[in-house]
């Protein structure tokens, strides 16, 4: 029981970590129909600038002033680069943020070379939460903590949005763009505001998230695809949708990593015998930690034969 | 019924002329090295024109059509060995027939998923199919080979039409055989443009709803054009896998799947002929380039971001903008600005590179100490000078681009206003 309720933690944290990643994603995208294909390249970027800037000054400050410098580089490539590319249409807007993925996982390899970089959990929040261990839960700090800026941010977002009136001009310009313009508000602007803070957005989620995991040039590409089936099976545009789907993709992760079911197991517990003369055992043998990294991309295919639209989504394309 | 059909003579011509090029190349470059790479592009050419039936012709942008390829190659890498072992007989020379099978096969299976969606969504869901076949080919050895790949030998099969030393062993012999396929994929995939399916593809990519309207399931037509692309593609796997022997999960990855779309987009997606192009210049960076710096995916990753935003058509919209103006014989007028602009980028790219380079031996080759050689000079990263001289390059050479390329920008502006008037008033 004890280990089913850490590994939950486990699984809702990296979900929430998810959702940092697919809010600024779904927002850019519902707002400019641009899918940010360097988003994470951002979050890659955020945990970096934060290893560097804590190696000079220390975490805290880098949990404020990396986010702060993502916002800024966000918003100078929506200024000289997107907004370049936007009169000739999405896909080359696509393809433009899909180059700078490259040259950006590049440029990180130029700067701080091709290996892991040594990015450290804060001494103060390295170790196990006291008050669960009292339950014979384990589980880190550092991801307690992981969680509580997650949903900080998260709330936070949701207050600037519905209750601020930068939120309400953000939210007419997502339906009515052209509406808010003769209403003497400076679109483009809005737009640019947008993509620097889903930038930042990712590079908070960098941050905190490149020192509980790994800080190397891979982190990029091996989060880029999961957040892109986060946003595809919660319903593209759908924040909502997306929330659902970054902890359920978080939770079968950490619940799929430590299952050391399979098939075969399952069939000789109920009295099959099932060995290597079985057809098809090299697939009924296979355990579900060693599957674990399609699992995703499987709920991926699922849902677009049950529902292709996604769990929230209302749009067809 | 009678019907008068003139031969197209210059129709002729250009695929004769393609045909003659692709003979006689080898007599020009018949060292090991270029050998080699002109067997890479003929795979690549086979392989990106196949991603342009799919991103120019229907409009679909995949990121992910490594899979046909790579699953292509493993069918064919795993007849090779079949045939080797005697349990299949089967002529090497048309192994790409199992290749493209099982490419088409596979745009089948993973297709009816993919084109449920266009668009945007289209291209993630392609993604995430990509990452699920690299991901599961890691986790079954037994076919794909895990981290080291399957590997065959490419000269067991009985010899080409019964003649003795046609084996494929040699590299010119199986030049000639990706020759000889990459010409039927191009003249096969041409003339699909041309039938009433690779036409009501351009009608789907250009407005799917007038598409259903006049009869046709733009669902339907997007899943036909990706078996059929996925054909192509499996036929390029087939031929790299002859060509090198070994087949890797590397062949599905992402990288793979990256690469073709980089090579399509910047020969032109919008031209047939541009992914030809475009996969010349792409196996150019890719193989030629990696040889001599390890930055060479930063170069080509600047190439593409430079074309997507200053030449969205690719290669092949310049070349044809600038036979315009030669056409219109006003090309005198650009000549002068072309060489300020050319020469100060070049100058620009100069030192872009060597802070570049720079910067990748500092962070990468700790162990070789601070002196490197570039450009034919020796530079010590540990001391100031090369850096200054750098950053002087850089800020000289940028200053005379911004100069020139102001007046460039005019004068071009002026002759395209100038030819669109006159197209305008003499129709």
């Amino acid at each position: 029981m004890e280990a089913l309720i850490s590994q939950a933690l486990y699984g809702i944290s990296y979900g929430l970590l998810l959702f940092m990643l697919a809010a600024g994603l779904t927002l850019i995208f519902s707002m400019m129909g641009v899918l940010n294909f360097a988003h994470a390249s951002f979050y890659m970027l955020g945990a970096y600038v934060a290893y560097q800037i804590s190696s000079w000054l220390g975490f805290w400050p880098a949990l404020v002033l990396a986010p702060l410098a993502l916002f800024f580089l966000g918003a100078a490539v929506e200024r000289w680069g997107l907004r370049r590319v936007h009169k000739w249409g999405h896909l080359p807007e696509l393809l433009f943020t899909f180059g700078l993925s490259y040259i950006i996982v590049e440029l990180v390899q130029v700067v701080w070379g091709r290996a892991a970089v040594a990015y450290r959990v804060p001494p103060e929040l390295d170790g196990p939460v006291r008050w669960l261990q009292r339950y014979d839960i384990t589980f880190p700090e550092y991801r307690m903590f992981m969680m509580a800026v997650a949903v900080a941010i998260l709330l936070a977002l949701w207050l600037i949005l519905t209750r601020t009136r930068i939120g309400l001009v953000i939210q007419a310009a997502l339906t009515h763009p052209q509406q808010v313009e003769a209403l003497g508000h400076n679109v483009p602007r809005v737009f640019m505001l947008v993509f620097g803070g889903g930038c930042a957005l990712a590079g908070l989620a960098g941050v905190v998230g490149g020192n509980a995991f790994v800080t190397e040039p891979a982190m990029a590409s091996t989060v880029g695809a999961i957040v892109f089936v986060v946003i595809v099976v919660g319903g593209m545009g759908s924040l909502a949708g997306a929330f659902i789907a970054s902890l359920a993709i978080g939770l079968l992760e950490s619940f799929g990593k430590v299952s050391d079911w399979s098939v075969a197991k399952l069939a000789t517990s109920i009295g099959l015998a099932v060995d290597a003369g079985t057809p098809g055992y090299d697939v009924l043998k296979l355990t579900l930690s060693q599957v674990a990294p399609v699992l995703p991309y499987l709920v991926l295919v699922l849902i677009l034969i049950v529902r292709p639209k996604g769990l929230l989504g209302t749009r067809e394309d | 019924m009678l019907a008068f059909k003139p031969i197209n003579l210059g129709r002729w011509v250009v695929w004769g002329l393609t045909a003659v090029l692709f003979l006689l190349l080898p007599a020009y470059f018949n060292k090991g090295f270029s050998l080699t790479l002109l067997s890479q592009m003929g795979v690549t050419i086979i392989f990106a024109l196949s991603y342009n039936m799919l991103l120019g012709q229907s409009g679909m942008l995949s990121f992910g059509h490594a899979v046909y390829s790579g699953l292509g190659a493993f069918f064919a890498i795993h007849a090779l060995r079949w045939i080797g072992a005697g349990t299949l007989v089967w002529p090497t020379s048309l192994l790409p027939l199992i290749g493209g099978a099982a490419g088409a096969l596979f745009g089948m299976l993973f297709g009816y998923l993919t084109t449920r969606r266009a668009g945007t969504p289209f291209a993630m869901i392609t993604l995430g199919i990509g990452e699920m076949v690299f991901a599961a080919s890691l986790m079954f050895p037994g076919f794909f080979g895990g981290e080291g790949g399957i590997t065959a030998d490419r000269a067991v099969g009985a010899p080409f039409l019964g003649i003795p030393g046609i084996t494929f062993g040699p590299q010119v012999q199986v030049y000639y055989l990706i020759a000889a396929w990459c010409f039927a994929s191009i003249v096969a995939m041409y003339a699909l443009t041309q039938t009433p399916l690779g036409r009501i593809a351009n009608a789907v990519r250009d407005n799917p709803e007038r598409a259903e309207f006049i009869g046709y399931n733009p669902q339907r037509v997007r899943w036909l054009m990706l078996i059929l692309s996925g054909f192509f593609a499996g036929i390029a796997g087939a031929l790299a896998a002859i060509n090198f022997e070994i087949v890797s999960a590397e062949n599905v990855s992402a990288i793979r799947s990256g690469g073709v779309l980089l090579a399509a987009f910047i020969g032109g997606a919008a031209f047939f002929f541009g992914p030809i192009l475009g996969a010349v210049v792409f196996v150019f960076f890719a193989v030629a380039l990696s040889e001599y710096t390890k930055a060479w995916q930063l170069y080509l990753g600047v190439f593409f971001v430079l074309l997507v935003l200053f030449a969205p058509g690719g290669l092949s919209s310049l070349i044809l903008m600038n036979l315009r103006v030669v056409k219109f014989r006003k090309f005198r007028r650009l000549r002068d600005p072309y060489f300020g602009v050319l020469f100060s980028a070049l100058a620009l790219a100069f030192g872009t590179v060597l802070v570049i380079e720079l910067m990748y031996h500092v962070t990468l080759n700790v162990g070789q100490g601070p002196a490197i050689r570039l450009f034919g000079m020796i530079f010590d990263t540990s001391r100031a000078p090369a850096w200054t001289f750098a950053g002087v390059v850089i800020f000289g050479a940028a200053s005379a681009f911004e100069f020139y390329r102001r007046r460039f920008r005019q004068q071009w502006h002026d002759v395209q206003r100038e030819i669109e008037d006159w197209v305008r008033d003499n129709p």
